[in-house]
C-alpha cells in the first residue's frame, strides 16, 4: 500500500465521522486530486464493502468514507457491551425528519401543519442532536428560522446523501389533488 | 381472618391504545381509517367524527389542544355536510377535501418514517468508532452542609412565600331607618313614584336590601300600596291614608 493510502488509513481510523475526499487531500497539501483518489482506490481494494478479509470495512456514507464493522458482528459486540447501537429515534423526530428532508429549507409552521401538531420542542431535539440545522431565515413574518438536514442525518441512515431517499412518487401513497367530489 | 384481596377491575371494553401510539390527531385518524378499512377518499365524517372524540376523551387526550382542534374540525365539517345543497350545484365543493388531502399527505409523510425506520435499522447493524457506552451516571455525592446555610437557604425560601390574602368582612348593616324616611318624604311630595324615583339608577345592594324591606314594611303598615303592572316591571309606589292601628 502507498504511504498516503496508509495516511488515509489512520486518518479514517482515527476519525469519529466519515471524511469526504476533501477532508482527506487537506492531510497532505502536497498532493493532487488525481494522487488523492488513487490513494482512496487504493484502501477501497483493500477495505471496501464486500472484501472478506477484515471486520472492517469501508463504507460510502454521508457523502464520505467511514470504517464501520461488519454487520454480523455487531450483535456479539453489543453483547459484550463494547459499543452500544445508536438509539433509535421516536416516530414524531422521523416525522419531522422526513418532512425536512423533502421540503428543505422549511419552516416550523408547515412542519406543524403536515403534522398536524407543535413540533417545536423536536425540532430543537433534532438541532440538538445534530440531524438538522437552520440553514436560513424565510421571508415574511418574524422571519421564521429554516431547517435543513446535516450529513449526520445521512449518517445516521447510512445513505450516501439525499438523492438516495424514495422518490415520492415511488411511494405508495403518490400525492394527489383528492378525487372530484361525488354528490351523495 | 379476612385477607385483602386485590380488587379485580372489570377489563375496559372497547379498544385499548396507549398514548404514545399516536404522534398527533392525524396519525389518530389515520388509525381509525386503517382499523374500519375506510376508503380515505370518501369518508363517513359522522361516524369518524364520533370514534374520534370517544377515543380522545377515552385517552384523556381532549385536553390536548391539537386533538381538540381536529375534533372541532370534523365537527365543523359533519355539519357542512348537513347542509341542502342545490343539484348540479358546481360551485359546491366538498368540506371534506382538505382534510382528505392533508390525510393522504401525512400517509405519504409515515411510509416516508417507515423507509427511514428501515434504513436506520440497518444502519445501526453497522458500529462506527465512537459509538462507545456513555459512562454510568455517578452516585450522587453527600451532602455537606453547614446549619448556617440550611437556615439561610429555609430562610429565602420563606422569602419567596407570598404574604396569604387576607380578606376583610366588613358588615354593611342595612339603613331601613333612613330608607323609611326617604320614602315618607317622597310620599308627602307625590301621591305615586316609581322604584328608579326611590333608589336611583345605580344603587348598591344594601340601598335596594334597605329601600325594599322599608317598602314591605310600609305597605304592611298601610302607609303605601305596591303595585306592578306586569312581572318584572318596575314597582309603583302609592300613597294610602293609613289604616287605623289595630
Amino acid at each position: 500500500m502507498s504511504p498516503l493510502a496508509k495516511l488515509f488509513e489512520a486518518a479514517l481510523f482515527a476519525a469519529s465521522r466519515p471524511l469526504t475526499l476533501e477532508d482527506l487531500a487537506t492531510l497532505d497539501p502536497e498532493v493532487g486530486e488525481a494522487e488523492t483518489r488513487a490513494a482512496l482506490a487504493e484502501l477501497r481494494d483493500a477495505w471496501g464493502e464486500g472484501s472478506e478479509d477484515h471486520g472492517v470495512e469501508l463504507v460510502d456514507i454521508a457523502g464520505g468514507w467511514q470504517f464501520l464493522t461488519r454487520r454480523e458482528y455487531a450483535e456479539p459486540i453489543e453483547r459484550a457491551q463494547f459499543a452500544l447501537r445508536p438509539r433509535h429515534l421516536s416516530p414524531a423526530a422521523l416525522e419531522t425528519l422526513a418532512i425536512i428532508a423533502y421540503r428543505q429549507p422549511v419552516g416550523r409552521l408547515e412542519v406543524d401543519e403536515i403534522r398536524g401538531v407543535d413540533s417545536q420542542a423536536v425540532l430543537d431535539r433534532l438541532v440538538e442532536r445534530g440531524l438538522i440545522e437552520i440553514v436560513s431565515r424565510g421571508e415574511g413574518l418574524g422571519r421564521p428560522l429554516l431547517y435543513g438536514t446535516t450529513p449526520q442525518f445521512l449518517e445516521i441512515l447510512g445513505l450516501k446523501g439525499l438523492d438516495q431517499l424514495p422518490r415520492l412518487d415511488e411511494l405508495s401513497v403518490a400525492l394527489r389533488p383528492p378525487a372530484p367530489a361525488q354528490p351523495e | 381472618m379476612i385477607t385483602p384481596t386485590n380488587p379485580v377491575l372489570p377489563e375496559q371494553a372497547g379498544f385499548v391504545v396507549e398514548l404514545e401510539q399516536f404522534s398527533g390527531p392525524l396519525d389518530l385518524l389515520l388509525h381509525l381509517i386503517r382499523e374500519d378499512e375506510l376508503d380515505i377518499t370518501d369518508l363517513p365524517i359522522a361516524k369518524i367524527a364520533d370514534q374520534f372524540l370517544a377515543v380522545i376523551s377515552e385517552l384523556g387526550l381532549n385536553q390536548a389542544a391539537d386533538y381538540l382542534e381536529m375534533a372541532a374540525r370534523l365537527l365543523r365539517i359533519k355539519a357542512q355536510l348537513l347542509l341542502p345543497r342545490r343539484l348540479g350545484d358546481d360551485e359546491w365543493e366538498d368540506p371534506r377535501s382538505e382534510l382528505v388531502r392533508r390525510l393522504l399527505e401525512y400517509q405519504q409523510i409515515r411510509e416516508l418514517v417507515d423507509w427511514l425506520q428501515r434504513a436506520a435499522t440497518r444502519r445501526s447493524e453497522q458500529l462506527a468508532r465512537g459509538y462507545a457506552p456513555p459512562a454510568p451516571e455517578l452516585p450522587p455525592a453527600p451532602l455537606e452542609i453547614e446549619l448556617n446555610d440550611l437556615l439561610a437557604a429555609a430562610e429565602r425560601v420563606i422569602a419567596l412565600i407570598p404574604e396569604p390574602m387576607l380578606h376583610r368582612v366588613v358588615p354593611r348593616p342595612l339603613d331601613v331607618e333612613s330608607a323609611t324616611a326617604r320614602i315618607q318624604a317622597l310620599l308627602a311630595a307625590r301621591e305615586e313614584f316609581g322604584w328608579s324615583d326611590l333608589v336611583g339608577t345605580r344603587p348598591s345592594v344594601v340601598e335596594v336590601l334597605s329601600a325594599f324591606i322599608s317598602l314591605l314594611e310600609l305597605a304592611k303598615r298601610g302607609a303605601l300600596r305596591l303595585t306592578q303592572p306586569e312581572p318584572f316591571a318596575p314597582m309603583v309606589i302609592r300613597r294610602e291614608s293609613p289604616r287605623e292601628a289595630v
